[in-house]
């Protein structure tokens, strides 16, 4: 199996290297060639999925000659778990990455198949040459052949560690990746439209969708860590800035930039350069986000041992930033616009803000993240930089944010008259100084100025998005009639770009309020109680009801029922527990082996809208510990034998001698041995319940936590409605040509001019002008069209002029 | 105004508050961090200074003293003298002999005594070539 798999592999290395040869044949226009090379990497993708299965059909099957297994699984390991332990090691994790390039190139391939014909060879030869360099990497580079096997074959692998034993294991790892490789995707059509000076809108609309797949895959990855490290590890929070969380969320805020600035180029052909950056900065910091985690340059809670790939990454990062460089100066002069931003209330001057406001967030995030490597460089001493430093610029530029948030959706594109924007403002405007007169008067949120200014900017901006959809649907409903929810579901699902965007902007809205809520209001204290003793912890009664504690062949669990009253009634009976796991893989000799592996704590979360319960224990084992050590002297003793022997031990004593007089029975003794052990643990267990020891418990309350959560699957929720393709795509011709696209967008730009007038959002003469200039605009590209579509291939020709006869007096008419 | 000069002066606005707001990074990533020591070099450290600590903890050194713990560690290559250290406050979950942690503190008669609630251990877990259970 293990030697299958590394054929195929090695074929799947050739196979994306011929992709990219062939697609760079045909570049001046050759389909077969560009044809066949598609089909290359559709072939590329069936090997890696190949790869990928013999490797967990060797995780379920328990096959120990395979070294990945055995260093990941075990017999034990449960089988959910069996799944996942392929992205644990620095082998799977590349395969992965390079399986999730497989399938995404793959998909932009299929979907480009018609399109973009000059762009499309230069695009494949960079997405397999990433394929190919990672593919390679699993060959060609120490220590990382997922195929690798061992010889003998053990008995048995050393196992997961048990922290990572979580589902969030199962979902958050292939999350990130498959955000850090989608982006990619845009990265090389980027690459082939500057190469080929096709630097129009087109490749921008041809990978918008993976752009923002990658930024909700991302996103998703993002929460599922933060919601991880909440439940699971014991210290409370969901966020520490460490590198590794850091250099996961650099991607997404520039990511969040190009989102928004694309939408300039593609109604505006604006800021051409400034995308053609951020799509360089996306991948080169989704590839820095590879690398960290493999690198150990820098101290973080996630330490990584090896760093055999890390310097590969790193030439690669070296050859894309200069590469990409080198490109967008030689092609400046195609990528300048002669348009100029309008006017500065408008929604394409928001979105330069909010790009500025993103892109500052992300260098202040990158230079406190390297950080250490940079004091280093000027004082020799290496510094770090902690939490606070961070909050103090995140704060303010997250709260800029927010306020953008909710302005950008209220304005329209090119232009908004003033009489216009104040009729649009003046609801929000009063909602956010409503909440912020009542959360200074009824709540002590004045204390926390920023908190306060926050809370007061997402009223705003949920206000604004609210009065949109509601505009929106009421312009609608006079349009079509029908009823008023009606018109709200068919609004969306026509404009699901404009209307899952907004829905994105409420989500984000939500996860601030609860992110500052919980950060500035949090009470976390430590408390130390014994069985039945009571505190007060913020209002609320804590009480230590009595001990429970379990042991296993695998743990010790020291768990604590403790009752959480308010105002007399209780809210809450939680079951918290510290695990001390035994190590895995090697043999348990001793009863202290239990407090020589991993310990765990299991959190007890009494979860609410207004408040989350947190409380994790930390017991105080000393007397156990203390017995522990007694019993095994005891037993050393026992096996030991000699003058002083303690009488109980005789039969022991017996059996160890005749085990050593003859190996057979030796299994049979230290299975023996072991049972005795596991009997004296649980003895010694029982004796804990009626210890009356300590427990300090870490409590704490946290305010409007759940709504990071609640607010983040709302962005979630929006980033799909947004991905999801429009029904007269699913439905109309598979074949799309260049000129179509472009007349597509057209319409849909007078459709949004046409909304935002009804919506009361563009004055009547503002409109007017607009429409015109649209309309103009989209006849140019159907006289394009008709005159036999230019350079954009002759296949199509009769068609989009019968098509765009029609079309033309659509557009005339009005 | 004509547009050209009032682009300019945007421009001008733009970077100065962008050179500015640099400045304040830099000046303050500088003042706020906390230098980071191994424990070979806080041996000589000048006690009531703020460090962060990155060491190994020495295996079997760990013991609990009421609801806090004193261990030894050592420079992260193994070698050196051991460091005392004394801590009170949470202890994270993979906190163990052998892991590499970092810790706030300072010096106190020849023993670092860590700030609560600033015990960093690493997760250990994934990408190791070699897992020593």
């Amino acid at each position: 199996m293990a030697s299958l798999g590394s054929v195929l592999l090695a074929l799947a290395f050739f196979s994306a290297v011929a992709a990219a040869v062939l697609a760079l044949r045909g570049r001046h226009g050759e389909r077969r060639w560009v044809d066949l090379s598609r089909r290359t990497v559709y072939g590329f993708c069936a090997l890696l999925t190949c790869c990928v299965a013999i490797i967990e059909i060797a995780f379920a099957g328990n096959d120990f000659s395979f070294n990945i297994v055995q260093q990941h699984s075990s017999l034990e390991t449960p089988a959910f778990y069996k799944m996942a332990a392929m992205w644990s090691s620095q082998e799977g994790s590349l395969l992965l990455w390079a399986w999730v390039l497989s399938l995404a190139s793959s998909a932009a391939l299929y979907a480009t198949r018609n399109r973009l014909r000059e762009v499309v060879p230069w695009a494949t030869a960079v997405m397999m040459g990433i394929a190919a360099f990672f593919t390679g990497l699993m060959l060609f580079a120490p220590d990382v052949d997922p195929f690798a096997t061992l010889s003998p074959v053990p008995s048995d692998g050393i196992g997961l560690n048990p922290l990572l034993q979580h589902p969030s294991m199962m979902i958050h790892p292939p999350m990130l990746y498959s955000g850090y490789v989608t982006t990619t995707i845009p990265f090389a059509f980027a690459i082939g439209a500057l190469i080929t000076r096709r630097v129009d809108a087109e490749w921008v609309r041809a990978t918008r969708r993976f752009a923002l797949i990658s930024w909700a895959f991302l996103g998703l990855g993002l929460m599922l860590g933060a919601r991880w490290s909440y439940t699971e590890l014991g210290w409370g929070g969901y966020w520490a800035w460490d590198p590794v969380e850091n250099a996961a969320l650099m991607p997404w805020l520039i990511g969040t930039a190009f989102l928004h600035s694309i939408m300039v180029q593609e109604k505006r052909g604006m800021l051409k350069v400034w995308n053609a950056c951020l799509v360089v900065g996306t991948f080169s910091l989704a590839l820095l986000g590879t690398f960290l985690v493999r690198s150990g340059v820098l101290q973080s809670i996630h330490a990584f041992g090896d760093n055999t790939v890390g310097p590969y990454i790193l030439g690669l990062i070296a050859v894309v930033l200069i590469g990409s460089t080198a490109l967008i100066v030689s092609r400046l002069d195609d990528l300048r616009s002669p348009k100029r931003i309008d006017s500065l209330i408008s929604r394409e001057a928001v979105f330069l803000i909010n790009n500025l406001l993103l892109v500052g967030l992300t260098a202040v995030i990158f230079w406190g993240t390297f950080f250490p490597l940079i004091s280093e460089l000027f004082t020799g001493e290496k510094a770090s930089l902690a939490a606070p430093w961070f909050d103090r610029y995140t704060t303010p530029l997250a709260i800029l944010l927010v306020l953008f948030t909710g302005i950008g959706p209220l304005l329209a594109w090119r232009r908004v008259s003033w009489d216009s924007a104040k009729r649009i403002f003046v609801l929000p405007l009063v909602v956010g100084a409503v909440v912020t007169v009542a959360l200074v008067l009824f709540t002590d949120a004045a204390h926390k100025p920023w908190a306060l200014a926050l809370f007061a900017f997402a009223a705003f901006a949920l206000t604004g998005l609210a009065q949109e959809f509601w505009r929106g649907a009421a312009a609608r409903r006079r349009l079509s009639g029908g009823s008023m929810a009606g018109a709200l579901v068919a609004l969306v699902s026509r404009n699901r770009r404009r209307y899952g965007g907004y829905i994105v902007h409420a989500g984000i809205a939500v996860l601030l309020i609860g992110i500052a809520a919980s950060s500035s209001f949090q009470t976390n204290r430590d408390v130390t109680l014994r069985p039945g003793q009571s505190t007060v912890v913020d209002g609320r009664k804590v009480t230590y009801v009595r001990p429970t504690v379990a042991v296993d062949s695998e743990k010790f669990t020291f768990g604590q029922l403790v009752s959480v009253e308010e105002d007399g009634k209780r809210t809450a009976l939680l079951h918290p527990s510290r695990r001390f796991f035994r190590p895995t893989g090697v043999p348990s000799g001793t009863i202290g082996s239990y407090f020589a592996g991993e310990a765990t704590s299991e959190v007890g979360l009494n979860a609410g809208l207004t408040n989350d319960f947190w409380i994790a224990p930390q017991p105080d084992i000393s007397t156990v510990q203390r017995q522990v050590r007694a019993a095994d002297q005891g037993f050393a003793a026992c096996v030991r034998g000699g003058p002083g022997t303690p009488p109980q031990c005789k039969s022991l004593q017996t059996m160890m001698l005749a085990a050593r007089a003859n190996p057979r029975l030796r299994a049979t003794a230290l299975a023996q041995i072991a049972r005795l052990q596991q009997a004296t643990a649980d003895r010694i267990a029982r004796g804990y319940v009626h210890d009356d020891a300590p427990v300090t418990f870490k409590v704490i309350v946290n305010p409007l936590v759940t709504w990071i959560w609640i607010g983040g699957l709302i962005a979630f929720c929006g980033a799909l409605i947004a991905i999801w393709p429009s029904r007269g795509r699913r439905r109309g011709s598979p074949v799309r040509t260049e000129a179509d696209a472009l007349k597509e967008a057209k319409y849909r730009e007078i459709r949004d001019a046409e909304l935002d007038h009804a919506a009361g959002k563009l004055s009547d003469e503002d409109y007017a002008i607009l429409d015109a200039e649209l309309r103009k605009e989209a006849v140019q590209i159907l006289d394009e069209v008709g005159a036999g579509g230019g350079s954009n291939g002759a296949g199509n020709g009769n068609g989009a002029s019968a098509n765009g006869g029609t079309a033309r007096e659509k557009v005339e008419q009005g | 105004m004509d547009p050209q000069r009032k682009r300019k002066i945007r421009l001008v606005v733009a970077l100065s508050v962008a050179v500015l707001l640099s400045v304040a990074l830099i000046y303050t990533s500088f003042t706020a961090s906390t230098q980071a020591k191994e424990p070979s070099e806080l041996l000589s450290a000048t006690p009531g200074t703020s460090y962060d600590m990155t060491g190994e903890v020495v295996k079997g050194s760990i013991e609990h003293q009421g609801n806090g713990i004193a261990f030894l560690v050592r420079d992260r290559d193994g070698s050196g003298q051991a460091l005392p250290v004394t801590y009170h406050g949470t202890i994270p979950d993979p906190f163990r002999g052998g892991r590499e942690i970092v810790l706030t503190g300072e010096m106190k008669s020849g023993t670092f005594v860590g700030e609560p609630e600033t015990l960093v251990t690493k997760c250990p877990s994934k990408f190791t070539t070699q897992s020593n259970g």
